[in-house]
Parts: structure tokens; C-alpha cells; sequence
């Protein structure tokens, strides 16, 4: 089988002007959104106390509600999840209520109101473990930029670097747009999810800045547009395949995977896709940008010929 | 061109049966078991205890399918959770309170494979269902009560050696000794400077008073306030010990914090009641007049309990208690005058007044020091009283060797928390929850291993097929690594094993394609394999190096589910570039490689550019 044939190299890097304006428009409305809206941070960051409840029979959620207002928690939020008979109660911290006591205190209250109410799983973050973890988080992703582009400066050339860590940034931007737009819950497993997804672009920019060395290397005369597009085309089919097999896995994920692993798959989802865009549509053309050209590469084979004179 | 030296394939043997041999534990699943240890109080676990058990439970008519001595205890497994709880109660009411008889899983793995250390992967709270508690400890609190003690043996010893004082007063974090005059201050300041090392002294004069102001030493600080949490540790465990849990997890997580884990564990009201509980000290007078020979055939007089002393006989000890362990702020392990092992412990003003009048009053005569945990006491040691003992510091000695010291020592120590703690984390998983946790993590990684197997073996044919081989040698490494380095498996982390399945195909792709591209160019498909495994291998390097920055930072800086995430991703891109590189090499190697003819390889259609070739 064989699904690429590619005659002529695709001229990716002649539209580069309309890419380049779809990013940062992409950019813009992503940041834009989390500005206006924010993420809808999950308990991990915030603090607060997170119930799951399991009912056997459909839990009636007004009914369940009406027991914790009458408790005096107005504020707490209670919706289904998975199943009809799965409640999830969201309690914010109080500072004035020992908040370690809370989930015992709600949850004797709904076996007093409805016998079938089991306790599944329940979730306490302090605010001050909140904080440290968007420090932390933070900081990882920091650090895991700077490595990446010190790796690549290494590797290959400071251009190089600094164009995976723009297009693969810019990834991250949009999704943690996309968590602001729907107001998705963003939690501790979606932020290793972006942080894995920062790892795993950069990657893919590899891989056609690998080919895009080589190709220096062999086509002598070729102008740094037609190196790049032929790396780009030669690298085609691998990416989507790539990308494909790592979606099937994701896609698994998010239809076996229940809903702790949701957000994580969708966020994964959305960096793959990106991912692609951006190696492709975004680092190359700032990789231009920045004028690439045959001498970044090819200079340490000189070096060596001007030392080898007596 | 495309064979292997034998070691190479030796190398790929070797790691392919380590990991079968490795992550074959976590096929045999666990089976439900009990586990009896002895508490300080009742003898080590020995033969003998072994034979108990076994009767008991043979008497009780509860089949049972092994049991074993370990270091710490014994362990018995059943076939069914339902003789397991029989069997729990049979057992705790045989051994009564000496023994902490807890219910544990055991892996059912035969015994040359447990002897090998190859056990099944260990599976966080979140799949096995449990409490997580992370408490913090309050360093103020703890310095707080540093000062507190300070300043009552400031007193007491300012009061000692006459240095007439105005006042002192403890305010934030240090204390203000008053004096009427320089030359009392010069000498109180010469006083505690001398007794007390840890205390930076600085004078200060405001109108006609004359104060000297004590704050304790930075290095100090850090040793009370690291002690306080070594204390605290020490006591949660104790007090954990009494929930009858087996494996439980406490443990130091950065400078101020304790990780409380406890598998299993349901009744988080009875966890925390339990957590919050104190084992308490007490010192009585030994009832010295009384008949023990009477009390050990039960008559025991009134007003006097019988108890066996640690190390030494019985003995009778009034039921009066002169003081509890409130009162004691520290304990350490040491020598006396006489370089033998002791015990020092200081007491707080209270105490140490009450414990002056004690010994001024008893000389000679013997008190004893009772250990009460879990509603049962011990005489930890019981000695004569040769002199009064002031100012608040004690010593125990006699009979003891070092270590018996510290054991005394941490004892003492162990009752209370040295300073507050707060539970800043709590998370809960149900039993049930923990199952579907890993029956999806499981469905997520089968479906995603299918799908893709499918589509390679298509796209691919034989080169697929080797693909997908590879990739399995890769998913069992993994596992195998993770079963070996017994790294906890969390749901994040199962969903990084899937992840990582899907980011492993990668490297497989890049060499398929690269291969293809050799043949495009015209090369010998011999050639073609070589070159196209020569030169995907330097894009395989750089780009898993990347992601694997990512994993390290990940593993830096996140912590509980994502670190299981980050090192389980680190070790996936470890097994993947082997596997993909070693192992799918060494299988094309195989297939090909001695065939001298090879006309065409089955790595699917080659599409040639025909018309208009560039």
C-alpha cells in the first residue's frame, strides 16, 4: 500500500505569508480567550474539595443539591459525569471549616438523605499545594523549553532552536486556548499531557530539520527554499503515519480510557494536530525568517580543511 | 552487509527473557492473604509462631494456600477474600493485642520467581484503591515550643545559680530576659551562654532596663525544625500501625511535608481520628511494699497494677500517675558520667517542677516509666531514684545497651508530634474505582496496540509485521523495567505506557520509510535496509532525546501522578529506541540478511515518479 505519491516537492514555503497569518491569528484568538475567559483550573491548582458519588439507581441531582445548601454549602456545584448514577460535587475551600472533615461531614448527610450514595473517590488539595503546583508546572515548562533549545542549538544551530521552540510554544498557546474556550477542566494529568506534547512536537520539527540538514549537505545548489520543501515532502508520509498511529493510541484513550483520561486525550489530540501544523507551517517559515542557509550547516567540513594545512 | 554478530543477538536474547521473565509477576495476579506481625510488646515473629497459626487456623477448619516467615512477620494467603476475614478474626483473637494482624494482597507469582526479585509492578493508590494524606508540618509551631522550653530552663537555671532577673518574656521568635542591672546581665548572660550553645545572645538597653535578647541559632533552627519532622514521622507510624495496615507509605516529601499512604484503607474518619491520635507516657512510683508473689498468682492489691518490665521481671506500679508524657518536650539517646548508655529527656516547666518534688520526695526508691499504646502498657524501664533531679533534665540509665538507648529515646519521643501538622491533601479511591482504573488503562493500550498492529502489518506487510514484533519486545521491556525498578504505576502512568506505544511506532515508521526511499532511489534492497536503518538512526537519537528532556523535566518538577507519568515516558523512550533500533534490525537481519539473492523485500508498494522526475 502506499498512500503518498507526491510527484513534484509541494511548495510549502511559498505560503509561507498565509501561514504565518493563520498562526498568528490562531495565536491571537487563543491568547485572546485566555485572557478574557481563563482555564477553568481543576482542584489540583485552585484547592477545594472534589466528591465522586456513585448512586445505584440515577442520582437526582437537584435533590442532592438541596442537601447541601441545607448544610449551609450553597456554593458547591454538583453535576453528573459518566453514567446518570456517577454525581461529581465540587466544594470550594473554606479557610473557616477544617476542610479534611468536609467530604466525612457531605457524605454522612447523603446516606442520611438516600442510603445507595457510595463514595468513590474524593479529593482534597490545600490552597497552598495549589499554588506551588502552577509554580511547578510552570517552571517544568521553562526548563523544558530551554533544554529543548539548547539540545537543538547544539545539535544543529541556535536557528534552529529557536524556530522549534516558537512553533512548539505556539502549540501549547493553542491549546490551553482551546481548555479556555470550552471552559474544559484543566488538571494535573492535562498539564503532563501538555508538557509530554512539547516533548513530543519538538520531535516531529526534528525530524524535517534533520532531513532538512541533509539535504544541505546534498543539494549543493539548490536555494534554502527548495531544500526545506523537498524535506518537508520527503518527511510527508511519515508524519501522517506517525501522527495517525500516535492518534489511534490517543483515540483509544479517549474511548476506553473513562473520564480521567479525557481531558488528557483531548488535549493530546489537539497537540497532535497542531503538532503537525506547526513543524510543518510555522518552524520552517520562521527557519527562513531567521535566513537559514547552507553555511549554519556545512561550516564545521571548511574548518577542518583550513587545519589540515601545514 | 546486513547480518548481526552473535553477541548482538545474544544481547537482544538475554533483555527479551529478562523482561518476560520480569513481567511475567504481573500475570499471576494476587491473592487475598493475611498478615500477622508482632508489636514491640509480644516476642519476634519465630517458628513457633508459625505453629500457632497454623493450628489455629486448622482448628478453625480455614483452608489455607501457603504461608511463609519473613523478616517482621508472617504472612498466610487464602483462595478467597471471604476466609481471608475469617481467618483475620480467628487469628487476632488467638494472638490478642500483641500482634497487629492486618489484610494484605500477596502476589500469586511461584516462589522461584519472587526469590529472583522479579514481583508484579506496584500500583498506586489510584489503582488499588486507598488513602493519600499529604500533611504539612508547622515549622512556627515547632520553633514555637523550641522556645517555650528555652525559656523555662532559662528561668530554671537563671533561679539555680541566683542571678536576680525582672522578667521574661517569650515574643515571636525570641525571648527577652529583663535584668535590674548590668552586672546581673553580665552574669546571666555568661550563665546561659555556657549552658546554652544553641542560643545567639544580644544586649540591649532601653531607659534604665537592661535586657539580653535570645534567639536561637540559624543551624539550630534547621536542626529543631528537621528533627520535629523526623518526630512527627515517627509517631504517624506508630499511630499508623494501629489500623492493622499492611504496606503502608509515610514519608518525607520535601523539608517540611509527611505523605501519608495508606492501601486499602476505606474508613478515611477512622485513618484520620487514628492519625491525630497520641500514644501517651506516664511515670509512676514502683508499689514497692506489696507482696509480688501475690500479685503474680492475681492478687494483685488494690491501688497497684501488675506489669512486666522491659527486659526484666514483673513488677507492681501504683495506679496513681505523678506525670504524663505532655510533659516531656524531648528525649535523646546518650551516655551518663559513668560513659554508660542513657537516655536524656527534658521536661517542660511543669513537668519539671512535679518531677523535682518526685524525686526530692522519693529517694531510693524506685519509679517506673509506662508506655500506653493501643490501650496496652509497658514499664519501659523502672529506676531507683538515687538523688533529686532538678531543672527539668532527666536521665534514665542502667541496663541498657546503646541501641537500647535509642530505642527508648525514639520511644519517648514517639508518643506526641513535636509540632502540629495540618492535612493539606487528601485523596480518596475507592476499591471499585480502582479496578475500572485499571481495566481502562489496560482497554486503552490493548485497542491502541491492535489498531496500530493492524495498519503496519498492512502498510508495511512483512517489514509491518517485524514493526509490530518490535514494538511488542517494547511494551514487554517496559513493563519488565517497571516491575524490576518497582516504580508506582499510577492511571497517568498506564496512560504514558499507551502514549508511549504510540510515539514508539515512530522510530519503526522512520526506517520503513527510509527504506522505501532507498529503494525509490534505486539502491539493492539490501543496501536499501542498511542504509535506510544507518541514517533513520540519527533523526531516532534527536528526536527522542527531546521528548525525553521533556520526561525529565516532567519528572523534576511534577509531582505523585505526574511523576509516575514522567518516568514512565523516560523509561518508554529507553525501550523504544532499543527496541526499534536492536531488536526490528535484528529480525530483518534474520529474515534477509543471509540471503545472498534478495530481489525484492515485502516492505509494501514502492511508487516511482515516473513522468517528470525533478
Amino acid at each position: 500500500m502506499e498512500f503518498f505519491r507526491i510527484k513534484r516537492d509541494i511548495p510549502f514555503m511559498s505560503w509561507g505569508k498565509y501561514t504565518t497569518t493563520i498562526s498568528l491569528l490562531t495565536f491571537v484568538v487563543a491568547v485572546f480567550f485566555l485572557v478574557t475567559k481563563g482555564l477553568n483550573l481543576g482542584v489540583d491548582f485552585t484547592g477545594g474539595t472534589v466528591m465522586e458519588v456513585t448512586y445505584t439507581h440515577p442520582a437526582e441531582t437537584t435533590r442532592i443539591r438541596d442537601t447541601l445548601v441545607k448544610m449551609g454549602m450553597p456554593d458547591a456545584s454538583v453535576q453528573n459525569f459518566g453514567t446518570a448514577r456517577d454525581v461529581l460535587i465540587r466544594l470550594p475551600a473554606k479557610p473557616e471549616m477544617s476542610s479534611a472533615k468536609l467530604s466525612e461531614t457531605v457524605i454522612a448527610a447523603l446516606r442520611q438523605d438516600d442510603e445507595a450514595a457510595e463514595l468513590r473517590r474524593v479529593e482534597f488539595v490545600g490552597p497552598q499545594v495549589g499554588k506551588e503546583l502552577v509554580e511547578n508546572g510552570a517552571l517544568a515548562l521553562l526548563l523544558v523549553s530551554l533544554g529543548i533549545v539548547a539540545y537543538l542549538a547544539v545539535r544543529f544551530e541556535w536557528k534552529f532552536g529557536v524556530a522549534g521552540i516558537i512553533a512548539n510554544l505556539h502549540d501549547v498557546v493553542i491549546i490551553l486556548g482551546f481548555f479556555a474556550f470550552f471552559q474544559w477542566e484543566f488538571s494535573l494529568t492535562v498539564l503532563a499531557a501538555i508538557l509530554a506534547i512539547l516533548g513530543y512536537s519538538v520531535n516531529e520539527s526534528v525530524v524535517i530539520f534533520d532531513r532538512i540538514r541533509e539535504n544541505f549537505r546534498k543539494m549543493r545548489k539548490a536555494t534554502v527554499n527548495t531544500v526545506i520543501d523537498n524535506a518537508i515532502t520527503r518527511t510527508m508520509s511519515r508524519t501522517i503515519i506517525t501522527h495517525g498511529s500516535t492518534q489511534m493510541v490517543v483515540i483509544s484513550m479517549f474511548l476506553f480510557g473513562g473520564e480521567p483520561l479525557h481531558n488528557f486525550a483531548l488535549a493530546l489530540t489537539i497537540g497532535i494536530l497542531f503538532g503537525i501544523y506547526s513543524s510543518v507551517l510555522v518552524a520552517s517559515p520562521i527557519l527562513m525568517l531567521l535566513g537559514v542557509s547552507r553555511k549554519d550547516i556545512v561550516r564545521p567540513e571548511k574548518k577542518e580543511e583550513v587545519q589540515a594545512l601545514p | 552487509m546486513n547480518r548481526y554478530p552473535s553477541w548482538k543477538y545474544l544481547i537482544i536474547a538475554v533483555s527479551i527473557l529478562l523482561g518476560l521473565v520480569y513481567t511475567l509477576p504481573n500475570f499471576y495476579g494476587e491473592s487475598p492473604a493475611v498478615q500477622i506481625s508482632p508489636l514491640r510488646t509480644a516476642p519476634k515473629a519465630d517458628t513457633v509462631l508459625l505453629q500457632r497459626i497454623e493450628d489455629a487456623l486448622k482448628k478453625a477448619n480455614l483452608p489455607v494456600d501457603g504461608m511463609f516467615l519473613e523478616a517482621g512477620g508472617v504472612k498466610v494467603r487464602f483462595a478467597d477474600t471471604d476466609t481471608q476475614i475469617k481467618a483475620r478474626d480467628t487469628l487476632q483473637s488467638l494472638l490478642g493485642n500483641g500482634y497487629m494482624v492486618a489484610l494484605n494482597l500477596l502476589s500469586n507469582s511461584p516462589h522461584w520467581l519472587t526469590s529472583i526479585g522479579a514481583l508484579p509492578m506496584y500500583l498506586g493508590l489510584d489503582l488499588r484503591g486507598g488513602v493519600h494524606f499529604l500533611l504539612q508540618v508547622d515549622m512556627r509551631g515547632a520553633l514555637s515550643k523550641a522556645l517555650d522550653r528555652y525559656s523555662a530552663d532559662i528561668r530554671g537555671s537563671l533561679r539555680e545559680k541566683k542571678i536576680s532577673y525582672a522578667g521574661l518574656d517569650k515574643q515571636g521568635s525570641q525571648i527577652t530576659v529583663k535584668f535590674r542591672n548590668t552586672e546581673s546581665r553580665a552574669q546571666g548572660k555568661a550563665e546561659i551562654n555556657k549552658t546554652y550553645a544553641d542560643l545567639d545572645l544580644r544586649e540591649e538597653n532601653v531607659g534604665a532596663e537592661f535586657y539580653l535578647i535570645a534567639n536561637i541559632k540559624q543551624e539550630a533552627q534547621v536542626r529543631i525544625q528537621s528533627s520535629a519532622v523526623q518526630q512527627n514521622i515517627t509517631t504517624l507510624r506508630n499511630r499508623v500501625n494501629e489500623l492493622g495496615v499492611a504496606e503502608p507509605i509515610i514519608q518525607q516529601a520535601g523539608v517540611d511535608r509527611v505523605v501519608v499512604q495508606l492501601p486499602g484503607v476505606q474508613d478515611t474518619a477512622k485513618a484520620k481520628d487514628i492519625l491525630g491520635r497520641t500514644a501517651t507516657l506516664e511515670v509512676r512510683m514502683v508499689d514497692e511494699g506489696r507482696d509480688l508473689e501475690a500479685a503474680l498468682r492475681g492478687q494483685v492489691p488494690f491501688g497497684s497494677e501488675l506489669y512486666n518490665e522491659r527486659g526484666g521481671g514483673p513488677v507492681l506500679v501504683k495506679k496513681q500517675v505523678v506525670l504524663t508524657g505532655d510533659r516531656i518536650t524531648d528525649a535523646q539517646p546518650g551516655f551518663d558520667n559513668n560513659s554508660q548508655p542513657a537516655v536524656h529527656i527534658d521536661l517542660d516547666s511543669n513537668g519539671a517542677r512535679i518531677f523535682k518534688q518526685l524525686t526530692h520526695d522519693n529517694v531510693g526508691k524506685r519509679m517506673a516509666i509506662l508506655l500506653i499504646e493501643k490501650n496496652q502498657a509497658e514499664v519501659i524501664t523502672a529506676p531507683v531514684i538515687r538523688e533529686e533531679i532538678g531543672g527539668g533534665r532527666v536521665q534514665i540509665s542502667g541496663r541498657m545497651t546503646t541501641e537500647e538507648a535509642r530505642d527508648v529515646a525514639l520511644l519517648l519521643r514517639a508518643g506526641a508530634l513535636a509540632a502540629p501538622m495540618d492535612i493539606i491533601e487528601e485523596r480518596t479511591v475507592g476499591p471499585s474505582l480502582g479496578a475500572d482504573n485499571i481495566s481502562r488503562g489496560f482497554n486503552s493500550t490493548l485497542y491502541g496496540f491492535l489498531g496500530i498492529a493492524v495498519f503496519m502489518t498492512v502498510y508495511y506487510l512483512v517489514f509491518g509485521f517485524i514493526s509490530v514484533t518490535a514494538l511488542g519486545v517494547n511494551l514487554l521491556l517496559l513493563v519488565g523495567l517497571l516491575s524490576i525498578l518497582q516504580a508506582t504505576l499510577t492511571l497517568p502512568g498506564m496512560a504514558a505506557i499507551a502514549l508511549t506505544l504510540g510515539m514508539a511506532i515512530d522510530a519503526n515508521v522512520l526506517i520503513n520509510e527510509r527504506v522505501r526511499d532507498e529503494l525509490r532511489e534505486g539502491l539493492s534492497p539490501q543496501a536499501a535496509i542498511n542504509a535506510g536503518y544507518e541514517r533513520a538512526f540519527g533523526t531516532i537519537l534527536d528526536s527522542n532525546i527531546t521528548t525525553l528532556i521533556a520526561g525529565i523535566a516532567l519528572f523534576a518538577f511534577g509531582s505523585g501522578p505526574v511523576k509516575g507519568f514522567a518516568v514512565v515516558l523516560c523509561l518508554g523512550i529507553a525501550t523504544s529506541m532499543f527496541s526499534a533500533v536492536m531488536v526490528s534490525r535484528g529480525i530483518v537481519n534474520l529474515v534477509y540478511g543471509s540471503r545472498r539473492k534478495l530481489e525484492r523485500i515485502s516492505i509494501g508498494q514502492i511508487w516511482k515518479p515516473t513522468t517528470d522526475k525533478r
